[in-house]
């Protein structure tokens, strides 16, 4: 093969109710061919009940290097986390 | 109907999908790339397990092998019954999508058929391949598109290697006195009652892939009368070679 096959992303969905998460990436022609891949590659011990493919090229990911500015602000703000409430006895399941 | 016409029958069916899983077995590690690799190796491995099923019925009614490893591994090359398209090589990818697409379009409406059988081993088994056997032919019949209207190579690939297996094609739909038996007992399927459908199905799938039918003046057979071609043996040889070197080995 002279030229790779674009790489596709795979989200399978392990079962009715869950979501599809992300399960890892292939190569393949056509949308069609990336389905067929990912049932036989990431399906075949009764992973899934439904897939999805996009081709990789379509995701826009965050940069490693904007990591300060992107996340580290928010790791000092813990009262955006809903932990600073009593809660009275008779709630519960909480 | 008697217990050797059932026999010969399962085995008819049986044989098909063992050469044909052993020969897509061969490209386990071989194949054009990982993931079609393991496509091929899943359907090969589909085919095995069909396979298993079929022995194991047919050692139960044979007086002379006792498993299911038996009647796979010990009968002599007249024996087996399988089609010669199964049979033959993997020249190249093209050979092995247009050899596994002419094979899964005959299987799917053999199996369809094969649920009604009054045998209820034969319809339990074909209950459970027929969703294999129509991923099987999904899976082949999108790669002879795909190839077929690829590029000017992969359509001359895909054209060499219809015309070079297009000649095992109406041996699929040979009636042997085995099936006669067999559909007057309400067991087996009449063959030249899927030809029609075949054929046409066929033709719509290799038109859509801008291939065309060869004319072909003649068609090879003997598969089902144990009469093989010259790659028989070779097939055999592999297969066969550990249960002759050691007899009666086991996992």
């Amino acid at each position: 093969m002279k030229k790779n096959w674009p790489l596709w992303e795979v989200f399978v969905r392990s079962k009715n109710g869950l979501e599809h998460r992300h399960f890892g990436s292939l190569h393949a022609a056509d949308a069609e061919m990336a389905l067929e891949n990912a049932r036989d590659v990431y399906t075949r011990r009764n992973e899934g009940v439904s897939i999805w493919v996009v081709e990789s090229k379509y995701i826009t990911a965050s940069n490693p290097a904007d990591n300060g500015e992107l996340f580290e602000p928010a790791k000092d703000k813990v009262y955006r986390h809903p932990t600073f409430y009593n809660l009275p006895d008779e709630v519960k399941h909480m | 109907m008697e217990k050797t016409t059932l026999y010969n029958y399962i085995l008819g069916i049986a044989d098909n999908n063992l050469i044909l899983g052993q020969r897509l077995g061969e490209l386990c590690g071989h194949g054009p790339n990982l993931e079609t690799d393991i496509a091929l190796t899943n359907i090969a491995l589909d085919l095995f397990g069909q396979t298993r099923s079929y022995y194991q019925y047919a050692a139960k009614l044979s007086a002379i092998y006792k498993t299911e490893d038996d009647v796979a591994y010990l009968r002599k090359e007249r024996e087996y019954k399988n089609v010669l398209l199964v049979e033959q090589p993997n020249t190249h990818f093209g050979f092995v999508i247009a050899r596994q697409y002419l094979f899964d379009v005959f299987n799917y409406l053999f199996v369809e058929k094969l649920q009604h059988s009054k045998d209820e081993t034969l319809s339990a088994i074909a209950k459970k391949a027929i969703k294999e056997v129509s991923y099987h032919k999904r899976f082949s019949g999108d790669w002879v598109k795909r190839l077929g209207v690829g590029t000017e190579e992969s359509n001359q690939k895909m054209q060499e290697a219809i015309d070079g297996l297009w000649q095992y094609t109406n041996e699929l739909f040979e009636m042997t006195e085995v099936d006669d038996l067999s559909v007057r007992g309400g067991i087996g399927v009449n063959l030249s009652e899927l030809k029609e459908t075949y054929f046409k199905e066929v033709a719509e799938v290799l038109k859509e892939a801008t291939l065309t039918i060869p004319e072909n003046p003649y068609f090879q057979k003997g598969g089902k009368q144990g009469i093989h071609t010259e790659h028989m043996g070779y097939i055999l040889a592999d297969l066969q070679y550990i249960q002759r070197t050691y007899p009666n080995m086991t996992w």
